[in-house]
């Protein structure tokens, strides 16, 4: 035991002496919570539109102005001909172009029916389609107003309500999912280091050929990241609560035994790769290359993986991050319990030790 | 000229003897390229609905089986209390409620007014919005159809009506890998140049190999310029690489000409890999040098606007993205590949990335110390 634990202080003193390192490793979560946080968001504000106006009459300057008037939409620019449109486009700052016909206010006034054409640039589909929707919306809202007076019969209203989120805030789906990640990459990233560096430096031969167990070696080098990565998982709660407003409403104790968990995943996923590669380079380009795209995109915080095409809905179920993010969505967010996530629990139990026992048989006790 | 060919000659030799990085720095941008494109997709469908129908009509029926014939909404149960359907949400089966209140097919019939009540899982609020929004529609649709059932209409509607029609530009068939393939390739394309960029002379210092190379009558713009070559080289084959992969496997070829995708990514490799030579030349160990670009890469990365649009971010957010030469290749590479727009449109990004080029290459030549 004792031995152990001077092994436990060796790997203390090799992360607290470099400054640096401790550093970014401290600071990196909290300035990715804060920027993302604020930042990353999938709802479309404030899009640069146009607007063909050839009608140019009162009805047509009134939809325009309703349109302009709402959060999702700047009116930037005025354009006279069809041609202009693909220019405007091509330059690549306008999103969307409305255009209405000649005879819209009369059409309207008169026949009841009037068309309006919605030009997107679908160069980013995902904004264009959210863009088109939004604009059909005000249209239609602006319809229901003008034929408010007209009180229609039969008619079926409707009522929404929006759950766990009722202002729709960004943050709520992106701090569990930047929690996984910066605890992903950090931990696999750390653990995967610490251990090729010593085969790299030669200083491994050393701890070989020392009485302690390999097994003992490794534990050793897992326990400072773990205290690390804990620090890492209180400031990023408390700058989700107390900066973001993004409530914890669930057990604390449950949220905080779920990321200890995850993070001996991680930590376990980044033993193994160190025992398979010999150098630093290579060992950092697969938990970083490797690792980075994967969890952003298959994690399902980025992408809906409903969406997905069968084979990487199976693949995606190998990456931890994916399990996480659904436990920690539910626990911090819905307030669900230990009931409706221990499926995902027990799939990362069942993860980490099938990664620690992998990482512990490929443990070379000899060097080439 | 000669000392920089000598210099060339070793930084070659080096990458490809290491046979593991070379085999990851080709291998993993591909096989990402082919996999990842097809996982980004935000569409909202495939939304799963619990009903609670506590009217047991005609109506209720019809309005159920209209939605689900819709396409976007998929039954996943139908029951027949409140707490049943919250319960559903909680588990994450079911991401929508439609409530469907006693005496709903009379109310309407005999009141002329009947209210529907959805309570949607508002965690992802795009997804809830656009699924809110997608299910008023329906139910519009089929209230005109109630309408039409019971009262004769005159020739022009009273329901005032603006038809809209909408057309996708450049991307009729809002294709998603079109728009993800080439975002996703200029990501790979940064982080496998900024991260080798940003090992290599942190490597020779934490080896020792830097000394040799500081006795020699090196200059120091020679050592870097040495040291930016072959990285650029690489960054421009693993480009050619994800082209032939979109070109054959996802049938994307640009509607732009080659010419002015290589003339930018000529300069904003530069750009990248200055970058990360400068991280090279500020810190003293690979893992600080990795974590410090890992840091900014993902920073960069995510706030590009490949994933989510800039002009949704708040300002100060878009004044970052401002300084990021990712969003300027992303920008680029979508005109190019999807709009066509020529040399002359994309200037500007030039200009700018040529700017950060010159600048943080300038930086690293000065910051780089032949004496320790």
């Amino acid at each position: 035991m004792k031995q152990f634990a001077s092994f436990v202080k060796k790997e203390f003193h090799h992360i607290l002496r470099d400054r640096r390192t401790m550093f970014i490793l401290l600071f990196m979560p909290i300035a990715q919570i804060i920027i993302f946080g604020f930042a990353l968001t999938n709802e479309v504000k404030n899009s640069r539109i146009a607007v063909l106006d050839n009608a140019k009459d009162a009805d047509a300057a009134s939809l325009i102005t309703q349109i302009g008037k709402s959060n999702y939409f700047n009116i930037e620019q005025v354009l006279y001909t069809q041609r202009d449109i693909e220019k405007i486009f091509q330059k690549g700052k306008i999103k969307m172009v409305i255009v209405l016909p000649q005879n819209f206010g009369n059409d309207l006034q008169h026949f009841n029916h009037a068309q309006v054409q919605l030009i997107a640039d679908a160069s980013d589909p995902n904004v264009a389609s959210t863009l088109t929707n939004y604009a059909s919306a005000i249209i239609v809202d602006y319809q229901n107003r003008v034929t408010n007076d007209r009180k229609l019969p039969y008619t079926i209203n409707t009522e929404v309500r929006m759950l766990y989120n009722p202002q729709g805030k960004g943050a709520y789906s992106f701090v569990p999912g930047v929690m996984a990640m910066v605890l992903m990459l950090v931990c696999t990233m750390m653990t995967a280091i610490t251990v090729v560096r010593e085969k790299e430096m030669g200083t491994m031969e050393v701890m070989l050929v020392s009485p302690v167990r390999p097994l003992k070696i490794i534990i050793a080098k897992a326990i400072p990241y773990l205290l690390l990565s804990m620090v890492n998982v209180a400031s990023i709660l408390l700058l989700s609560v107390f900066v973001l407003d993004v409530p914890i409403n669930g057990s604390l104790t449950l949220l905080i035994a779920e990321s200890i968990l995850f993070t001996l995943t991680c930590l376990a996923f980044g033993l193994l790769i160190s025992t398979v590669t010999d150098s630093q380079q290579t060992a950092m380009f697969i938990s970083l290359t490797g690792m980075f795209l994967p969890t952003v995109m298959l994690s399902g915080f980025m992408f809906p993986i409903e969406n997905m095409p069968l084979a990487l809905q199976i693949i995606s179920n190998i990456v931890p991050a994916k399990w996480f993010y659904i436990i920690v969505k539910n626990v911090m967010i819905k307030g669900t319990g230990f009931t409706i996530v221990w499926k995902e629990t027990l799939i990362l139990v069942v993860m980490l030790f099938a990664l620690l026992g992998l990482a512990i048989k490929k443990f070379k006790i000899r060097l080439a | 000229m000669r000392t920089l060919r000598f210099l060339l000659q070793k930084e070659f030799r080096q990458i490809f003897r290491d046979a593991a990085i070379i085999r990851i720095i080709f291998m993993m941008p591909a096989v990402q390229l082919i996999l990842l494109p097809l996982a980004a997709d935000y569409e909202v469908k495939n939304i799963q609905m619990t009903v609670i129908d506590l009217d047991h009509s005609d109506y209720s029926q019809k309005l159920t089986n209209k939605i689900t014939s819709s396409g976007y909404f998929k039954l996943s149960q139908y029951t027949g209390s409140y707490n049943a359907a919250l319960k559903n949400i909680e588990k994450d089966q079911s991401d929508l409620i439609l409530q469907i209140p006693a005496k709903f097919e009379k109310n309407l019939v005999r009141e002329n007014e009947s209210t529907l009540f959805i309570a949607v899982n508002a965690i992802n609020g795009v997804k809830a919005n656009l699924g809110a929004a997608y299910l008023q529609g329906i139910i519009r649709n089929y209230n005109s159809e109630v309408r039409l059932k019971w009262i004769q209409l005159p020739r022009f509607s009273p329901e005032l009506n603006i038809e809209t029609a909408s057309s996708n530009w450049f991307n009729p068939h809002m294709n998603y890998q079109l728009f993800m393939v080439p975002g996703i390739l200029v990501v790979l394309v940064t982080m496998v140049g900024s991260f080798l960029a940003s090992l290599n002379i942190v490597r020779e210092k934490e080896i020792g190999t830097i000394e040799q190379i500081n006795v020699t009558p090196v200059h120091k713009y020679q050592f870097i310029i040495g040291k930016l070559i072959p990285f650029w080289v690489l960054g421009l084959l693993i480009m050619t690489i994800g082209f032939l992969i979109a070109r054959f496997i996802y049938g994307i070829s640009p509607t732009g000409s080659f010419l002015t995708i290589y003339a930018f990514a000529g300069v904003y490799l530069l750009a990248v890999l200055g970058l990360g030579l400068l991280i090279s030349t500020f810190t003293t160990t690979q893992q600080q040098a990795m974590l410090l670009s890992f840091f900014l890469m993902m920073v960069f990365i995510l706030l590009s606007g490949l994933y989510t649009s800039i002009d949704s971010m708040p300002e100060w957010a878009q004044w970052i993205t401002r300084f990021n030469p990712v969003t300027y290749f992303i920008e680029v590479m979508r005109m190019v590949v999807l709009k066509g727009s020529n040399l002359a449109d994309i200037k500007y990004h030039i200009f700018i990335v040529l700017g950060f080029a010159v600048f943080l290459n300038g930086w690293a030549i000065i910051s780089y110390r032949k004496r320790s």
